[in-house]
């Protein structure tokens, strides 16, 4: 169950997405975020739309490999849709008890819905076909000016990057522990609120310990391949801008423009 | 007394890219009271096999049966088959979690709704059968050797009173003298508190020695089921699939070919030399078969 | 002077409490002297908790000796300067496959290595084909490590440091997480590199298997070397080696059983096919 979330992990395949400078695609998602809260009409919605399926199809990351990441997302989504479906005022379309469900809460809780898992699907987008090296990377490289601020950049970088690839081998370890907890008559299920944080102490004293433990292996096994920060470092893959970026380039800030236009005119 | 599988069968991630069959059809017995061996190399279905066996995983098909009760009728009670078949994974470090080793050990029987003195009498004796001395009970599970951390792991899954006990690669990662220990230490527990044990293990030699029965996995079946004699008889078939025969029953067989009459079928190193011995003694060289 | 060797090496691991007072003092290397030239493949037995890896950690300055020296390539090991010099030249592959890879693609993890020691790009990607090449994972690069066996995930360890082209892999139990499909596979790809291209190996284990066609064997107990010498010298000491918590490969202890039962064969046999010759001509 734990081993289907998709976000965050990488799906291997030879698209023009994938070819992208990562640092376009970082750009390109940051307009595209907030791109999804500049709409308020149908029409922007479907200049999203269109923008989004169109990208996902050019990738070559199968969509259903995309919505299997959604499903943790989707318990979050109806708490905020309920919370807008039931709290916001206006023309009253039915109630019963103490819940009333207005036309306003309605439109609301369905633009918070699109705009959550539209968010989701462009940010995994990102990562699906972004390796995480050529993510910090992308990010190392456009955050270089804050050096200047001494904020250690490429640290950063390289914290998230590890992060990232330990997530799934952590995921998998925690299905394996809360196996044995369970063998040993464990119950992660039933039980009040207290009850049910108590019996995580089983899973998550072994996690950290195993994490720690990882964590410790790790920065010994990077030493042994004489990782000293960032300093004279060079890149196996050095970012370089080529043609294809200019384009999309282009055809974000093109797409971002309509969005404003559409927001602007409609 | 006994578990039943009947036509088990399981897939990972059914219906789409990721499909996987983990086991197929598998249908065995387990008597009461076996010492039996389950061998197969990494993803034979082994490890998917064992977390059946107390509903950890829920087969798509097939069902299985324990003392004859089918464990996915809706009324089974699932908690109490987890405690009747005990489960020790491999890694000691995935269930380790107290503060002290004795309450480690009493994480289990708490677990089956004891209360504080029973349990800890149960942990009291899981860990006296274990053989963990007695100045490390009240010590951070931490600390330990892999050795012993494992026979704490033992315990905890012991202190449940099981009546069938799978473990999943005890040995993995010992010491020789470790390893040893370990499986002398299950064959006393065998011995003593007559529970049926289920050992997982990719070494054949680790197995040959201990088993009473011998059930080969490959790709998600069962390809050989049998005592350890009869089973690496058919060593060239084992090789086959990558899985190689104790080294004395290659030995055996080349003896044979040059001529000394040992017996082909001795599959541990004892009767491997009673053998030679025997052999070396008529010094008549019987035909090669 | 050799390419490793170590003069009453001792290294203390010291617990200090709150206040910075020594709670307890543990010896885990004591006076070891050892030396390996280069090209040899050595293997360094001994139980868990023998003190084996601690002195392997050593050889890439990963620990330092509490008293005693070690020279690695002819540097001293406690002379900062020569820090990255040395573990550039003594690469290291650890026993958990999962802890010591660092990129989430094979080929980016391969080239991790190259790109610490500020190799020009061009040449990464030579070295990086190169070494994947020599382990025989060049149609892993580039996959996620995650979806590969244990036995893979070690060799892509092993191009890893092959790709800073060190003078000596230290092998630190690769092969205890491994079944035994996975062990042969790792065994064979490091024993290849150093008959082939000259590299010094360095095998520390607790398998007996292992260490059969090693040049040379140390085995350690307690901190100490306690026996060296040829692996048939090593093991034909079967009773010296129980002592150790140690055991010797499955047909050197039945042809031991054998002799000691009085069958006339010669002591030290390795291998199944000793053992049939040997057998065959006592009769």
């Amino acid at each position: 169950m734990l081993r289907e979330i998709t976000l965050g992990q990488y799906y291997p395949a030879d698209s023009a997405i994938h070819r992208l400078d990562p640092r376009v695609k970082l750009f390109a998602t940051l307009l595209y975020v907030i791109s999804l809260f500049t709409f308020r009409s149908i029409a922007g919605f479907v200049v999203t739309t269109i923008f989004l399926a169109a990208v996902i199809v050019i990738s070559k990351v199968p969509f259903g490999f995309m919505v299997k990441g959604l499903r943790m997302i989707v318990i979050i989504l109806l708490i905020t849709a309920l919370f807008n479906l039931f709290l916001t005022p206006g023309r009253t379309l039915a109630e019963f008890w103490i819940f009333r469900i207005t036309e306003e809460g309605l439109v609301s809780a369905v633009k918070m819905a699109v705009r959550l898992v539209y968010l989701i699907l462009g940010t995994s987008l990102m990562t699906l076909t972004t390796t995480p090296n050529q993510l910090t990377d992308g990010m190392e490289r456009g955050l270089r000016f804050l050096k200047a601020l001494r904020i250690p950049v490429h640290e950063i970088a390289m914290m998230m990057s590890i992060a990232l690839r330990f997530i799934p081998i952590l995921v998998e370890e925690t299905d394996k522990i809360m196996k044995a907890q369970i063998a040993r008559g464990a119950d992660f299920e039933s039980g009040n609120l207290i009850k049910k944080a108590k019996a995580m102490v089983p899973l998550l004293v072994p996690l950290f310990i195993s994490a720690f433990r990882r964590a410790n292996d790790l920065a010994m096994a990077m030493e042994a391949r004489c990782y000293h920060g960032g300093e004279g470092r060079t890149k196996m893959k050095p970012l370089r801008y080529r043609k294809q970026d200019g384009i999309a380039y282009a055809v974000v800030i093109g797409y971002f423009a309509v969005m404003i236009a559409v927001r602007v005119l409609v | 007394m006994s578990i039943i599988l009947d036509k088990v069968h399981f897939t990972y991630s059914p219906g789409n890219a990721y499909e996987k069959h983990a086991i197929r059809n598998i249908s065995l017995k387990i008597e009461d009271g076996q010492f039996i061996g389950i061998i197969g190399h990494t993803g034979s279905g082994k490890s998917t096999l064992i977390q059946h066996l107390n509903g950890l995983i829920r087969a798509q098909s097939g069902a299985i049966y324990y003392n004859g009760e089918d464990i996915y009728d809706k009324d089974y009670d699932m908690k109490k088959l987890r405690q009747k078949v005990g489960l020790v994974f491999q890694y000691p470090e995935h269930q380790l979690f107290e503060t002290t080793i004795f309450k480690d050990v009493c994480f289990g029987p708490r677990n089956q709704g004891l209360n504080t003195k029973e349990a800890e009498l149960r942990a009291f004796e899981a860990l006296r059968i274990v053989g963990l001395p007695q100045e490390l009970w009240y010590q951070s599970p931490f600390e330990l050797s892999g050795g012993q951390k494992r026979r704490v792991a033992i315990a905890g899954v012991l202190a449940m009173k099981p009546e069938v006990m799978i473990l999943d690669e005890p040995t993995a990662g010992l010491d020789p003298k470790g390893r040893d220990e370990i499986l002398e230490q299950l064959v006393r527990m065998h011995q003593e508190l007559h529970i049926t044990i289920i050992l997982v293990s990719h070494s054949m030699e680790d197995v040959a020695n201990y088993v009473e029965r011998l059930i080969v996995m490959n790709r998600g079946e069962v390809m050989l089921d049998g005592t350890p004699r009869q089973v690496f008889a058919y060593y060239k078939e084992l090789e086959a699939v990558g899985l190689a025969a104790p080294q004395v029953t290659y030995l055996m067989h080349e003896l044979r070919r040059k001529g000394l009459g040992v017996d082909v079928d001795a599959t541990t190193l004892m009767e491997a030399k009673a053998s030679i011995l025997q052999a070396l003694k008529e010094r008549k060289p019987k035909t090669p078969l | 002077m050799n390419f490793i060797e170590a003069r009453k090496l001792v290294h203390e691991y010291i617990r200090r409490d709150e206040e910075g007072n020594v709670e307890s003092i543990q010896t885990a290397l004591d006076q070891v002297d050892l030396e390996i030239s280069q090209g040899e493949f050595v293997a360094v037995l001994g139980h868990n908790g023998s003190g084996k890896s601690t002195f392997a950690k050593h050889l890439n300055v990963l620990l330092s000796p509490t008293e005693g020296s070690l020279w690695v390539d002819g540097k001293d090991v406690t002379d900062g300067d020569k820090l990255w010099e040395i573990r550039k030249n003594a690469g290291m592959v650890f026993q958990n496959p999962d802890n010591q890879i660092v990129a989430s693609v094979v080929e980016e993890d391969v080239g991790f290595g190259p790109e610490n020691i500020g190799v020009p790009t061009r040449e990464i990607w030579s070295r990086v084909d190169k070494s994947l090449r020599d382990v025989g994972m060049t149609e892993y690069r580039s996959h996620s490590p995650n979806k590969l066996s244990g036995g893979q995930k070690q060799r892509v360890a092993i191009a890893g440091v092959m790709a800073m082209e060190p003078k000596c892999i230290v092998m630190d139990e690769p092969t205890a997480m491994l079944d035994p499909n996975g062990r042969r596979e790792v065994l064979e790809a490091a024993r290849r590199l150093n008959r082939e291209k000259g590299v010094t190996l360095i095998w520390i284990t607790h398998y007996m298997e292992e260490v059969v066609e090693a040049d040379r064997v140390y085995v350690m107990d307690s901190g100490r070397v306690v026996m060296h010498g040829t692996p048939r010298e090593i093991f034909s000491e079967v009773d010296t080696l129980k002592q150790y918590r140690l055991d010797v490969p499955q047909m050197t202890l039945l042809a031991h059983e054998l002799r000691q039962a009085g069958v006339r064969i010669p002591r030290g046999i390795l291998t199944r096919q000793e053992l049939v010759e040997a057998l065959c001509r006592s009769y």
